[in-house]
């Protein structure tokens, strides 16, 4: 069970907590423009990092809201909670991070 | 990509009326509520008699408090309708547990901008009070909702100086008096259901749970309560 702090209401159970996939996924600035294979990658394509991953979750039994967090796919250790429209944290083991071939790096 | 020329969410814009909150007002006026009261049946009100059969005298014992007025309220704090709104419940809780009580209502924190203002039922319109009308109306046309959620939850006492024991087995908060302080109300899960925690004295706790869970969380009470009535194990 992950202790996860809400940004509202503090260290919680992981079971108040809905996940919400990848974090910073832009809604294409112009979507009209894009190919069926931009929006397929849009609306499906995820990265799949081993190490630091930044995703959404929300608080759904307690304050309701969505924040974002920084978390070691590998480890599960969480390494940084944060609000939505926040840019990502730069950590200093960023380096860890793995390059996505493809997809939704947007 | 003609189909998302309209997005489906496009009929939610403009503004949003909430009709249910203009209804007690008015059904006030036609039906009796000495009437009103009899014909409602609470959510637990088959269980009535197994929680007092389950309570142990001095030790733990569960009830149900039924029909209180609960209004749901949404708002910004900082905006001038979350300061009309506060005029009216006492002040807006800023911080998460936080709960602030006036003569007519106690509100509780449940988000940022989410409150929940609970009061005796007799402050309900329909029973001749005025709270939702004066919360509806504190609103005014700014964005924001005040709706009536009276129907929503339903609402357990569990007290005695066993309350937090009982309580500890299905909930993993710190509910020590160290952490957890009277006057407090959180919304976490108790027995692996959603509800509202909120501790209204030492040893005396309000669970507010929805009320399609009331059966199942009373009865998982229950059971949590049943050691004590059992000759302590040396």
């Amino acid at each position: 069970m992950l202790l996860i702090s809400c940004p509202n209401c503090g260290p919680r159970d992981e079971t108040e907590f809905h996940y919400g996939g990848q974090a910073h996924v832009a809604y294409p600035e112009n979507p009209d423009a894009l190919t069926d294979r931009e929006w397929a990658e849009y609306l499906f394509y995820r990265d799949n990092t081993k190490g630091n991953f930044a995703e959404r979750w929300v608080h759904s039994t307690g304050c309701r809201k969505w924040f974002n967090m920084l978390r070691d796919t590998v480890t599960y250790d969480i390494k940084a909670v944060y609000k939505m429209g926040e840019p990502r944290p730069d950590l200093t083991s960023a380096r860890q991070d793995a390059t996505s071939p493809e997809g939704a790096s947007k | 990509m003609s189909l998302w020329e309209k997005p489906y969410f496009s009929t939610l814009k403009g503004p949003v009326k909430m009709a249910e909150t203009a209804t007690p007002a008015e059904t006030a006026k036609s039906a009796n509520p000495e009437m009103l009261r009899a014909a409602r049946r609470s959510p637990a009100s088959h269980l009535a008699s197994t929680f007092e059969s389950g309570s142990v005298d001095g030790t733990v014992a569960l009830k149900e408090i039924p029909f209180q007025t609960m209004v749901g309220v949404r708002v910004d704090r900082a905006s001038d309708a979350g300061a009309r709104l506060a005029s009216v419940t006492g002040g807006l809780p800023a911080v998460c547990g936080e709960t602030i009580r006036n003569e007519r209502s106690t509100t509780l924190w449940l988000g940022p901008d989410e409150f929940l203002v609970v009061a005796p039922e007799t402050a309900h319109d329909s029973l001749g009070g005025d709270l939702v009308r004066a919360l509806v109306e504190a609103l005014g046309e700014h964005p924001g909702q005040v709706v009536d959620l009276s129907a929503n939850r339903t609402t357990f006492e569990l007290s005695g100086i066993r309350a937090r024991d009982v309580l500890e087995k299905g909930c993993s908060l710190d509910l020590h008096p160290r952490e957890f302080r009277t006057g407090t109300a959180l919304a976490t899960e108790i027995g692996n259901i959603p509800a509202i925690l909120f501790k209204t004295g030492e040893d005396r706790f309000r669970i507010f749970p929805r009320a399609s869970f009331a059966d199942f969380l009373g009865r998982w009470l229950l059971d949590g309560m049943r050691e004590f009535a059992s000759p302590e194990v040396p």
